[in-house]
């Protein structure tokens, strides 16, 4: 399977985006080799503003640029633009609702060596919090591409977390996609498997493996989280009456409570979370980590099987 | 209306003590906010609003125009008098102040008031947006000018000096920061809550042009500015010696009228101070 790292999508989009339109503007804190902005840099130096070792103030000149007119992508690791420039970001940008994209690369456990400093596993809780803010995850590569691409058409602020490794790719070149609206990629009346990230394709394996097994999942990329695809989760507890959702973050506040906030209110079905469980990070290869921490294919089939079990009991 | 005249200087102390009393009255009416330090930056800001920035109310949106960013955002209450004064919106409005559903909330909002360039309030941040204004102007070749009113306390916050770095580093001659030195925070005198001194010396050595004045006189803010105008290659920091409450001799100086607003008769008082100051300097 083919595999490319969502930063380096968003890197090569951005180029693309450039040369597109002349109002684009990015902005980096001295991380551009890193969050891949350097090949707008240096495409374009006129439109990129490196801010240095300083988020805030990156974020800060973001709402200024916005306001005098320009469409901003602003980057840096997903710990430091999400949580150490939260405030700013929720003051100067999505109070005043202006169009600054804050992509954030190197979020979840992923990261890997550097450790559980610089593992954000509370990004998308803090950013969904956030009233005005738009949060995409993207799975791949390709689908990266199509959310900055639809990112750019939507007015106001969005928070697209990438990722620091290779993952492979689940779709096309060519995909579309809809922000707000989750992919159902493929079906099954069991369970449905709600992911985002990393671990749509690997639920996507997990699907192939359960139905080996004669158990049959439905697998949606959630990847907006916000505006979340209501109509879908909803959908999907009503046929299936059990859900999973896995992310590669806390378990508090993410995609799974955004999907178990509409459960309860709406259709009220099994949900389990899959996810980091309310702990840090640490040191090591991001697929140690992932095995470490249970997110891994044989902890999503272990969690199907978990949620089957409590079904049948409650009939 | 470049010149500094007879006529210039009489138009600001007029609009200066007109400014003052539209304070006084709307934070009486609404029974909070931040009073001090929207009287020690009057002088200031009706320099800007009616000496030298290029901004038009029928135009508020104008490509072209002026900004300016109020990064003290708690003193609003300066801000939407200098607007309403300029004709963004009829002075009446002002006695809708911090009032639910009000555009005149109690930190400027850019999405619910025209001539608000900026939703501020956070300290720190209002610089950071001026210098991201300054930095589009620069890139579009549009020569427009922007300005943006911190307090002194303001330079406390770390991402003050993250943006003084970032305007020395961009060469924005487009920018001005003017501080609002009336030496008083909430807690007491800045100098003894955190002392920011030598503030002069600071934005120097972070390669600013730096001017120091006496926000008071009109006559030095108008040469302050005219001078920015000239400065190339690098912003200037306005060091506006002020007096908290300034205007008002019961406020004068006190750091417990930073966020108290006056009670009916406190009111009462301020407004026949400041109308004998004016009648004793033929301000009419």
């Amino acid at each position: 399977m083919e595999k490319q790292a969502t930063r380096d999508a968003y890197g090569e989009a951005l180029v693309e985006l450039g040369h597109l339109h002349e109002e684009v503007v990015v902005l980096d804190a001295d991380l551009s080799s890193s969050t891949k902005t350097a090949g707008f840099a240096k495409t374009f130096p006129e439109r990129f503003f490196n801010a240095g070792i300083a988020e805030q103030n990156m974020i800060g000149m973001s709402a200024g640029l916005a306001a005098a007119g320009k469409t901003v992508f602003a980057s840096s690791f997903a710990m430091f633009a999400a949580g150490r420039a939260f405030e700013q970001v929720r003051n100067s940008l999505a109070y005043a609702n202006l169009n600054v994209k804050v992509c954030a690369t190197h979020a979840g456990l992923t990261v890997g060596e550097d450790g559980g400093s610089h593992q954000a596993v509370e990004d998308i809780a803090l950013m969904r919090a956030v009233p005005n803010m738009c949060v995409v995850v993207p799975a791949d590569g390709p689908s990266t591409k199509a959310a900055l691409f639809q990112l750019y058409e939507r007015q106001g602020p969005a928070y697209l977390r990438l990722g620091r490794p290779a993952v492979p790719k689940i779709y096309d070149n060519k995909m579309d996609m809809v922000i707000g609206k989750g992919i159902e990629l493929r079906t099954g009346n069991d369970a449905a498997i709600i992911a985002c990230g990393i671990m749509v394709e690997k639920s996507l394996q997990a699907a192939r493996l359960l139905a080996e097994e004669g158990i049959q999942v439905t697998v949606v990329d959630m990847h907006t989280i916000k505006p979340i695809d209501s109509g879908m989760i909803i959908h999907l507890a009503k046929t299936t009456g059990a859900l999973l959702t896995a992310e590669e973050h806390s378990i508090l506040g993410g995609l799974g409570s955004a999907v178990a906030e509409i459960t309860a209110a709406e259709c009220p079905v099994l949900v389990e979370r899959l996810g980091i469980n309310d702990k840090f990070g640490q040191s090591g290869a991001p697929d140690q980590l992932l095995e470490h921490y249970g997110l891994t294919v044989q902890e999503i089939i272990n969690k199907i099987h978990l949620l089957l079990k409590k079904k049948k009991a409650i009939k | 209306m470049r010149e500094i005249n007879e006529q210039s200087l009489q138009l600001i102390a007029k609009k200066a003590v007109t400014i003052r009393k539209n304070i006084i009255t709307m934070l009486g009416e609404s029974g909070s906010g931040h009073t001090g330090g929207s009287m020690s930056a009057a002088d200031i800001m009706a320099c800007l609003y009616f000496w030298e920035m290029n901004i038009d109310a029928s135009q508020p949106q104008a490509p072209g125009r002026d900004r300016f960013v109020l990064s003290k955002g708690h003193a609003a209450p300066v801000l939407y008098a200098a607007l309403a004064e300029k004709g963004f919106f009829p002075v009446e409005d002002l006695m809708s102040l911090r009032k639910l559903g009000s555009p005149l909330q109690g930190h400027p909002d850019m999405r619910k008031l025209a001539g608000v360039e900026a939703s501020t309030g956070s300290l720190g941040q209002g610089i950071s947006w001026a210098v991201g204004m300054a930095l589009a102007g620069k890139m579009d070749n549009a020569g427009y000018r922007v300005y943006t009113l911190l307090g002194d306390g303001e330079l406390e916050e770390g991402m003050v000096w993250e943006a003084v770095m970032a305007a020395a580093h961009y060469r924005l001659d487009n920018l001005a920061a003017i501080v609002d030195n009336n030496g008083l925070q909430i807690d007491g005198r800045v100098q003894d809550v955190m002392d920011v001194r030598p503030i002069a010396a600071k934005f120097a050595a972070f390669n600013w042009a730096v001017i120091e004045i006496d926000g008071h006189q009109p006559e030095q803010i108008m040469t302050a500015l005219e001078k920015s105008r000239s400065i190339k290659g690098q912003p200037t920091a306005i060091i506006a010696k002020t007096i908290k409450g300034k205007g008002c001799s019961f406020m004068e100086d006190k750091a417990e009228w930073h966020g108290t607003a006056p009670k009916k008769d406190e009111a009462e008082r301020a407004l026949e101070e400041i109308e004998a100051y004016a009648h004793a300097k033929g301000i009419c």
